[in-house]
């Protein structure tokens, strides 16, 4: 059943119902703000609750305990009396808080008096020789289908890459009964020294005794290679091995599926394009907005919560979320702040929940040679751009990934930069000797998402329209 | 202390890129000085329609200098700017506008000009083969077509540099100021001084106009484009509508490009642009009527560009009336980037030579203000 939202202006819009929008949602309309959460999937939860209320795995211990919290979540959200609307793809958000959103087909608009982002996480582009393969996915995509539907691997499969979620998609594999042949772990042997120093945060932090628990499940049953320096896919219209190079040596072995992970980085899209200022953060390798302590972003009205204000992992979003909408309380209707949680306790959550991340950062921070590719590797898979390609066109005066456009057609495809862009931002950066902040990132344009020209056609008519069909 | 060129040209869109080249190619080095880079906002972002159709009377002659340019446009830029010539069709949705059409060719024949040429339903249906079958016909000039906007800029640009121009990008030009017969420019510590001064700055041009004592009725403006996915080729000119606002474009790897005039609001101190997608839903409309083949078509990107639109439409092109030195090449109204190459041409023969055999007096800025050289 197709629904568009109730009305036409809300106080707040959340989008995206993973760990931040569900907590921002349930804690604006429990504060008796007029909330529409907007979220793209088939049910709440995001990409770490995926599925949360629908999954059909329901032996607890495979997906996690974690996985369940998400239930709680969804429950205080279902609660709160805000209005939710699943596969709802917000296509447009602008300064103004005019928001685009396609639902079942349909678009709307409405307005908002406050947004709070909370849009996630990408994957890592990933782009190794080969990576364009059939038979290549990311893990993500991966555990997308293993959550939703239960669907493991039962081909020959490696994993490559390396972070938490890596591990975290090996286990779930092997509980639910899925291959891994062999797991390449592509952290580079130097990242362990630098993370040393901020071990005993670590050490401290919930992270670290599930972390241990889960490669240790993971090593008894599968063969892991580690220190993995040279990685590559091959095969003739679809992968048939997988070649590597660790301690010196190198390997190749037959495969069917390969999956690749190297961590998240924000998904900066709709934030972007809505005007939203970024800066590079070198630690975490990826653009992240310019926020307050609360959550406020460079434009007025606008909050970001969750990854998509800088990984911090799912109980950081969850907090984050809380801020962010604590903040639009204090300022939409200051006596209901009563109602909300005391923004000194929501701080000293925040600091716990962040426990650890920065030795996470520092330890599975991705080697150069992973994120910046050279020769014929595709960079930009929609327009099948070449490194080389980027490069020859540095030579002749591309500074930027915007003026790279003239060149090339880099992310000017379907994907607007998803796949590409921060690898075509460090790889000018590196050719022209300059930093990532410096050589900059792709203008990014509304519509986020694709939208059929038969459906941007059917929107209600706008009122000067319907004044001159009235004039005649 | 300042260093001392030919000219000084403010603005990197099409027409700052192309006055420099022209510049050089005539012997002299000017800077060119583009507060962000060359093609960053309207030369860069716009349709790229090469198009001579439909334009009004007094910018025909710079149109049609403009298109010679354009024909050789590879031996001049050693790049070929994506420039495809399949023609720009003209289509009259009803018998009402296929006469204004009718009328409009007889005007411009009358005037000794033959690019647009009245065409039926049966050769609009040849030229245009998926249009809807109501429209009885149009007008078409055949030598028209379309260009990679950014990369067309970029070339200019390029190729002004390789031949001798100064290029500063990413610092505005500033503290303007004419003295000792000089006219001398600041750009972030450097500082330029030149006898020659073009004023190119796109919608940021009124408003050094204006300083110099020359104000203009300009405002600016941000039209809108959308580019679909990739569908199957089926049409090859560009189409405009003679009643409603839309330019259509098929591009060789098969997306389209929808645009027409709709405004979007400009930020011009952010250098952005806030998009209005009711006017885009409009666009989406006609397109829907008039192309069932599209409908199914994914909508990729919408943006616009920034620039200036004067209040009577016409460039500002020509001599400053009040300053020895200063000439204006802005005001493009949403038809400026089919003109850059012979603007450029042009202005470097007003400066050279002090006079062009190309009939553009009617654009020049005295129509506001009476000289007073």
């Amino acid at each position: 059943m197709t629904v568009a939202p109730k009305r036409e202006a809300y106080d707040m819009v959340v989008i995206g119902a993973g760990p931040a929008g569900l907590a921002a949602a349930a804690t604006s309309a429990e504060a008796g703000l007029s909330t529409l959460l907007l979220d793209e999937n088939v049910g709440p939860g995001g990409q770490v609750f995926r599925a949360i209320a629908s999954t059909p795995v329901t032996e607890r211990n495979q997906l996690g305990a974690d996985y369940w919290v998400g239930a709680d979540l969804v429950q205080a959200l279902r609660a709160s009396g805000a209005e939710i609307i699943h596969r709802a793809t917000v296509w447009s958000l602008d300064r103004n808080l005019d928001i685009a959103v396609s639902i079942g087909g349909a678009s709307a608009f409405v307005k908002a008096k406050r947004v709070i982002l909370a849009t996630g996480a990408l994957e890592r582009p990933f782009p190794i020789p080969g990576w364009t393969l059939p038979g290549v996915m990311t893990a993500g995509a991966a555990q997308t289908m293993l959550k939703s539907s239960a669907l493991v691997p039962d081909g020959r499969t490696v994993i490559a890459g390396q972070g938490p979620l890596l591990w975290l998609l090996a286990a779930q594999i092997l509980r639910l009964g899925g291959r891994i042949d062999r797991i390449l772990d592509t952290t580079e042997r130097g990242n362990y020294f630098a993370a040393l120093p901020h071990a005993f945060a670590f050490l401290t932090s919930p992270y670290f005794a599930k972390g241990l628990s889960m490669m240790r499940e993971v090593k008894a049953k599968v063969q892991v290679v580690s220190g993995v320096t040279e990685l590559a896919a091959s095969g003739d219209g679809q992968l048939a091995s997988v070649s590597y190079v660790a301690g010196g040596k190198r390997e190749t072995i037959a495969a069917d599926l390969l999956l690749l992970h190297q961590g998240v980085v924000p998904n900066v899209n709709l934030a972007m394009s809505a005007g939203i200022e970024h800066r590079w953060d070198d630690l975490q390798l990826c653009w992240s907005p310019v926020l307050d302590a609360s959550g406020n972003s460079s434009v007025a009205g606008i909050a970001i919560a969750g990854d998509g204000a800088g990984i911090g992992g799912a109980n950081a979003a969850v907090v984050r979320g809380r801020i962010a909408a604590c903040a639009a309380v204090e300022a939409l209707a200051p006596a209901a702040a009563a109602k909300v949680p005391a923004m000194a306790m929501l701080r000293s959550d925040l600091a716990k929940a962040e426990r650890g991340r920065v030795f996470l950062d520092t330890l599975f921070r991705p080697a150069p040679h992973f994120r910046i590719p050279s020769g014929d590797t595709i960079v930009c898979r929609c327009e099948e751009v070449t490194a080389k390609d980027v490069l020859d066109s540095v030579a002749i005066g591309a500074t930027g990934p915007n003026q790279l456009k003239a060149y090339r057609r880099t992310g000017m495809g379907p994907c607007q930069g998803r796949l590409c862009g921060l690898t075509v931002t460090e790889l000018m950066a590196q050719a022209r000797g300059k930093s990532p902040q410096e050589i900059g990132y792709y203008r990014l344009r509304a519509p986020v998402k694709p939208i059929t020209l038969a459906e941007l056609a059917a929107v209600p008519k706008s009122e000067a329209d319907v004044r001159a069909v009235v004039r005649g | 202390m300042s260093t001392n060129v030919d000219a000084i040209v403010i603005g990197g869109g099409i027409h700052g890129c192309s006055t420099a080249l022209h510049l050089c190619l005539a012997g002299l080095k000017p800077v060119l000085i583009e507060k962000d880079y060359a093609g960053r906002h309207a030369s860069g972002v716009n349709a790229g329609g090469v198009r001579q159709l439909a334009r009004h009377i007094p910018e025909i002659p710079l149109s049609i200098r403009s298109m010679g340019i354009w024909e050789k446009i590879s031996d001049l830029l050693d790049d070929d700017c994506s420039f495809e010539s399949y023609g720009q069709v003209l289509v009259a949705e009803n018998e009402d506008e296929l006469a204004i059409c009718r009328a409009r060719v007889a005007e411009l024949n009358a005037l000794g000009f033959t690019h647009e040429e009245l065409i039926d339903a049966a050769e609009l249906r040849r030229l245009v083969p998926a249009v809807a079958e109501t429209c009885p016909g149009g007008i078409v000039s055949r030598r028209d077509g379309a260009a990679n906007p950014a990369q067309t800029t970029t070339a200019f640009r390029r190729k002004a540099e390789l031949l001798g121009a100064t290029v500063r990008e990413g610092v505005a030009a500033d503290n303007i100021r004419h003295r000792d017969g000089l006219w001398h420019v600041d750009v972030g510590s450097e500082s330029f001084a030149a006898p020659v001064l073009v004023n190119a700055a796109g919608a940021w041009a009124g408003r050094i106009a204006a300083d110099l004592g020359e104000p203009v009725p300009v405002e600016t403006v941000a039209p809108m484009l959308m580019i679909t996915s990739r569908v199957l080729h089926f049409i090859d000119p560009v189409v405009i509508l003679r009643g409603r606002k839309l330019s259509f474009k098929q591009f060789k790897n098969g997306t389209v490009l929808i645009g027409g005039g709709h405004l979007a609001t400009p930020d011009q101190e952010r250098n952005e642009t806030v998009l209005d997608w009711k006017s885009l839903a409009t666009s989406a409309r006609t397109v829907f009527e008039l192309f069932p083949v599209m409908r199914s078509a994914t909508i990729v990107r919408a943006w616009a560009g920034i620039e200036a639109r004067m209040k009577d439409d016409l460039p500002v092109f020509g001599p400053s009336s009040r300053h020895k030195g200063l000439y204006h090449q802005f005001g493009f109204s949403l038809h400026g980037f089919q003109l850059g190459p012979g603007a450029g041409a042009v202005m470097a023969e007003l400066i050279v030579n002090g006079g062009t055999q190309t009939r553009i007096g009617d654009l020049g800025i005295d129509r506001f203000h009476p000289s007073t050289l």
